[in-house]
């Protein structure tokens, strides 16, 4: 299935009818995805999807408008640029910021996800056997209630063209493999999962990467074995958290709190707001000194990986936290503008028919020197929390209460016994100076989420985290009600 | 726009079904809104702009066998023609590698309907000098979005469906410093400029009680006044799987216990998912009609489970019109007896929640459930207001707070429109009151 248009087609027809205005720029969005799934051994019908349209905003006598249309006629793009105009000229003089401000230097550049087994090259027969396998092997006793497997692959093309000489052409294939089991007894009810964290950019061979093709027997062993496990237990202890843990915890109390966008209160009415002021960069203390944090959209494998944002600013690797020091935002170009801090190429829009605002891209955790082995040992009673299944916290990002699919005691250096439904809570702003070690970099996991939700109007997109385990002390841990 | 797109939909659809093969039978939906976005910050425009999306899907079925795909459409009708086209090929040739689908399930008797919802959008320039208005002496976030939304339905059975309802909503907050604001919204399909100024005075008056020093509660039991905004993000929990019956019959369901009838909640719960009364179409995506009024929780009891088309082949059952995701698109909450003018008296000490935020499950087999206070939230005593409060955790069971522990519902509800526009813009909503709730749990 094409759209049949070709990108160089709709640009000529923009540029037909291309304003004269202080700036323009047109982003052309196609994206492809392809939802195949096996649930209770029954292939669910494949769903295709091909999306095309286009962003114009328009930059005039201080204001700035924007339009996103799928109507990608000569007709449907002047509309759309008249539109943009017209929301340029009502906003002129009522903006949060002068868009004159922000520098608009031309870029030229591309950038192409790395692709080992092109989805396309194997059958859709042969992918929904592979599905098919993996559902089978999680159905091993009769207490498996529920039980899929799934693959979502998504390919997206992005043009950016400005007046003012930009050309940016990327291409990102990004597969999302998901494993989840169900096991009930009684009136107990225990899911394992591979979480919704293992996205990659690549094909087909993402799969074996995130442990797709292996880990079902362990899933289904664990959510039987849940069944019958004690409660987590519950007190001030330490807490050692695994990466499939560490990607939600990343996220949502470093990732969304530095957000230059939330800090200068875009998000009030809706994501919220952030604990962290503009003062605090440079002199603050977020964690312990073995905290150091990166914007880092340069990892071939990641999710969000790419060269340029959607504001067309180049993507370097950047240190937000050093040794605990907070050091600098996520916020893009126009961010940077309103609010005099430096900060990195992460205005992102979740399509064509949303503008760019400030996301986290790819937000890592950078490797400790730390095995795993050495944090169980230097534990003496605590818990191992793997696989997020609940979060929750305050519209500052502060208070946290997370949860997880499966615990295990550790006692005097050893792991123990397995416990259900482990909890945590804490605050972000003291959580981080807790941090006591750090996982070496061969216990660094490359995970992410497709779905991190922002914005007004909302948009839903893919950021990555590349995270090790680590290990806090003397956290709030409890179990289930 | 409406007539050449239900001109266009019709063509594609009557194409579609040209070009069938024999047994070949078509699913057509369409997705469609113009839309007016304005985004505001600090009284200001943040951004502002407009999107046109028009989404079509269409699941090709031989027999049992099928396969779905969805696309945008362009606006250049052979251009579109080409796409579907291209899609039915597609669509062929992945069916011709699948097995049969043992849940699918179309209508027995093709149903035909019509809504168009009559309306009165303001036009931009109005809204701007409004909400400019508004936020010149304050501290304005939010967004307004506007516009037609469309949805509609054709078979290759000749059954036709076609909603269409314009509407507006303005959903803000006026801020007074860092956290402490006033949430409000004023939604609907007919603005009234004197309703809105109303609205804005109301969510003033609030913002200066916010202004009395900020008390910090410590963590432990408190009895709370939820305003309906609140319920209404307790409701929103519950729709996470509560009531459809994929997720009871795979035992994760937050209301397991309940349906298998170890718990209850108070006698005064009795939820309906009332599409009569609501918002969004009366079919789904399958094509079957969604019923005037689902009972879904009787007098505190389980009632009934949200089916879809899939679910009620998969596990035996009668499909009640539900989407494939099974949840509730027009929530309603009976009303209690409680006056509202009456709630914080009836309260006496205790904390009034305007908002929540941020919900999720901590035990969601047990349906106990934590999230934050948000917004303009006030320590109680003798039942008044007397002091904002720093952000609380709770972390409780939704069977003791709106079981055992419920005092009471309030006779007042209110009507909340989703202001949601993931993907495009929400046509949900919810009829809720306000709740009295003693000893609930608050950990952080």
């Amino acid at each position: 299935m094409s759209t049949g248009d070709t990108f160089n087609d709709i640009v000529r027809r923009f540029r037909d009818v291309a304003p004269a205005a202080d700036f323009w720029s047109l982003r052309v969005v196609e994206e492809r995805d392809d939802h195949l799934a096996v649930r209770r051994g029954v292939v669910q019908p494949p769903r295709t999807g091909l999306d095309l349209g286009v962003m114009v905003t328009v930059c005039a006598d201080g204001g700035t408008g924007y339009a996103g249309t799928c109507d990608v006629t000569t007709s449907g793009l002047a509309r759309a640029v008249a539109e943009a105009l017209d929301w340029a000229r009502c906003s002129a003089g009522r903006s949060v910021v002068d868009p004159r401000l922000v520098p608009r230097d031309p870029v030229r550049g591309a950038y192409a996800s790395r692709v080992t087994e092109p989805w396309e090259g194997t059958s859709l027969r042969d992918k929904v056997d592979v599905l098919r396998a993996q559902c089978e092997r999680l159905k091993c006793d009769d207490r498996i209630v529920d039980w899929s497997a799934a693959l979502w692959r998504t390919t997206t093309i992005s043009l950016l063209v400005t007046s003012t000489g930009s050309e940016i052409e990327q291409s990102f294939d990004v597969l999302l493999p998901m494993l989840s089991v169900t096991a009930a007894a009684g009136s107990e009810s225990q899911t394992r999962s591979l979480g919704d964290h293992a996205g990659r950019q690549g094909g087909l061979e993402v799969m074996a990467a995130v442990g797709f093709t292996t880990a079902a027997p362990r899933l289904a062993a664990e959510a039987l074995e849940l069944l019958s496990a004690p409660d987590c237990p519950e007190g001030t202890m330490d807490l050692l958290l695994a990466p499939d843990q560490m990607v939600l915890q990343v996220h949502e109390s470093i990732g969304h709190p530095l957000e230059l966008d939330r800090i200068l209160g875009d998000e009030r009415n809706y994501a919220g707001t952030s604990f962290v002021t503009p003062d605090m960069f440079g002199t603050y203390r977020y964690g312990s000194e073995l905290l150091n944090v990166t914007f880092d959209p340069t990892r071939a494998a990641e999710i969000a990986s790419y060269a340029y944002d959607d504001e067309g600013t180049r993507a370097e690797r950047t240190h937000l936290i050093r040794d605990g020091i907070l050091l600098r935002p996520l916020g893009g170009a126009l961010s940077q503008a309103r609010s005099g801090l430096a900060g990195v190429a992460n205005a992102r829009a979740a399509s064509w028919n949303r503008p760019p605002i400030d996301r986290m891209a790819n937000l890592n955790l950078e490797p400790g020197t730390s095995s795993l082995h050495d944090m169980i040992r230097a534990v003496e009673r605590g818990v191992y929390m793997e696989t997020n299944c609940s979060w929750s916290i305050d519209d500052s990002r502060n208070k946290f209460q997370f949860g997880c699919e499966r615990g295990r005691v550790i006692e005097n250096g050893e792991l123990k016994t397995v416990v259900k439904k482990p909890n945590y809570r804490g605050v972000s702003a003291s959580f981080w100076r807790s941090l006591a070690m750090v996982g070496a970099p061969d216990t660094v996991e490359t995970l992410g989420t497709a779905f991190c939700g922002k914005g007004e109007p909302n948009q839903v997109i893919r950021v990555g985290h590349a995270v090790p385990p680590c290990l806090f002390r003397g956290v709030e841990v409890f179990g289930g009600a | 726009m409406l007539d050449d797109l239900r001109t266009s939909f019709e063509n594609l659809a009557a194409a579609t079904q040209s070009r069938l093969r024999g047994g070949e039978s078509f699913e057509l939906n369409l997705h469609a809104e113009d839309s007016e976005f304005v985004r505001l910050n600090r009284g200001a425009v943040r951004q502002a702009g407009s999107v046109v999306q028009r989404t079509l899907s269409l699941d090709l079925a031989e027999g049992r066998r099928h396969a779905a795909g969805t696309l945008t459409l362009s606006g250049d009708p052979a251009a579109d023609l080409e796409r579907v086209a291209a899609l039915v090929t597609e669509l062929r040739a992945q069916r011709a590698e699948l097995p049969e689908d043992p849940w699918l399930l179309a209508p027995d008797r093709p149903e035909s309907s019509e809504r168009v919802v009559a309306s009165v959008l303001p036009d931009r320039d109005e809204v701007l000098d409004r909400l400019g208005d508004a936020g010149k002496a304050r501290d304005l976030v939010g967004l307004y979005a506007s516009g037609p939304v469309v949805h509609a339905f054709a078979s290759s059975r000749g059954q036709r469906n076609w909603f269409v309802c314009p509407s507006f909503n303005l959903d803000w907050s006026f801020h007074l410093e860092a956290d402490r604001a006033v949430k409000a919204s004023y939604a609907g399909t007919r603005w009234d400029g004197t309703a809105f100024a109303d609205r804005l005075e109301r969510a003033a008056g609030e913002l200066e009680l916010l202004a009395r020093p900020t008390r910090d509660l410590p963590p432990g039991r408190y009895a709370i006044h939820l305003a309906p905004d609140a319920v209404a993000e307790l409701m929103g929990l519950l729709s996470w799987g509560g009531f459809g019956l994929r997720a009871l019959r795979t035992r994760t369901s937050p209301l397991l216990r309940m349906a298998d009838g170890n718990e209850t909640f108070h006698e005064s719960v009795t939820l309906v998912e009332d599409t009569a009364g609501g918002m969004a179409p009366d079919f789904q995506e399958q094509g079957f009609r969604r019923p005037a009024c689902v009972p879904l929780i009787e007098s505190g009891r389980y009632r009934a489970s949200l089916v879809s088309p899939r679910s009620a082949v998969e596990f035996a059952a009668e499909t009640n019109g539900a989407t494939s995701q099974e949840m509730p698109l027009s929530l309603d909450l009976a009303a209690g007896d409680v006056a509202a003018n009456d709630a914080l008296a009836r309260l006496g000490t205790g904390i009034h929640v305007s908002n929540l935020h941020y919900l999720n499950y901590s035990d969601r087999i047990r349906c106990r459930a934590t999230g934050m206070t948000r917004f303009a939230c006030f320590a109680v005593e003798g039942g008044r207001l007397v002091a904002p409060i720093g952000v609380l955790r709770f972390d409780d069971t939704l069977f003791r707070m709106l079981g055992s522990n419920l005092i009471g519902l309030t006779r007042e509800r209110e009507t909340i429109l989703d202001p949601g526009t993931y993907g495009g813009r929400s046509v949900g909503s919810m009829r809720v009151p306000g709740a009295l709730v003693d000893d609930v749990a608050f950990t952080l």
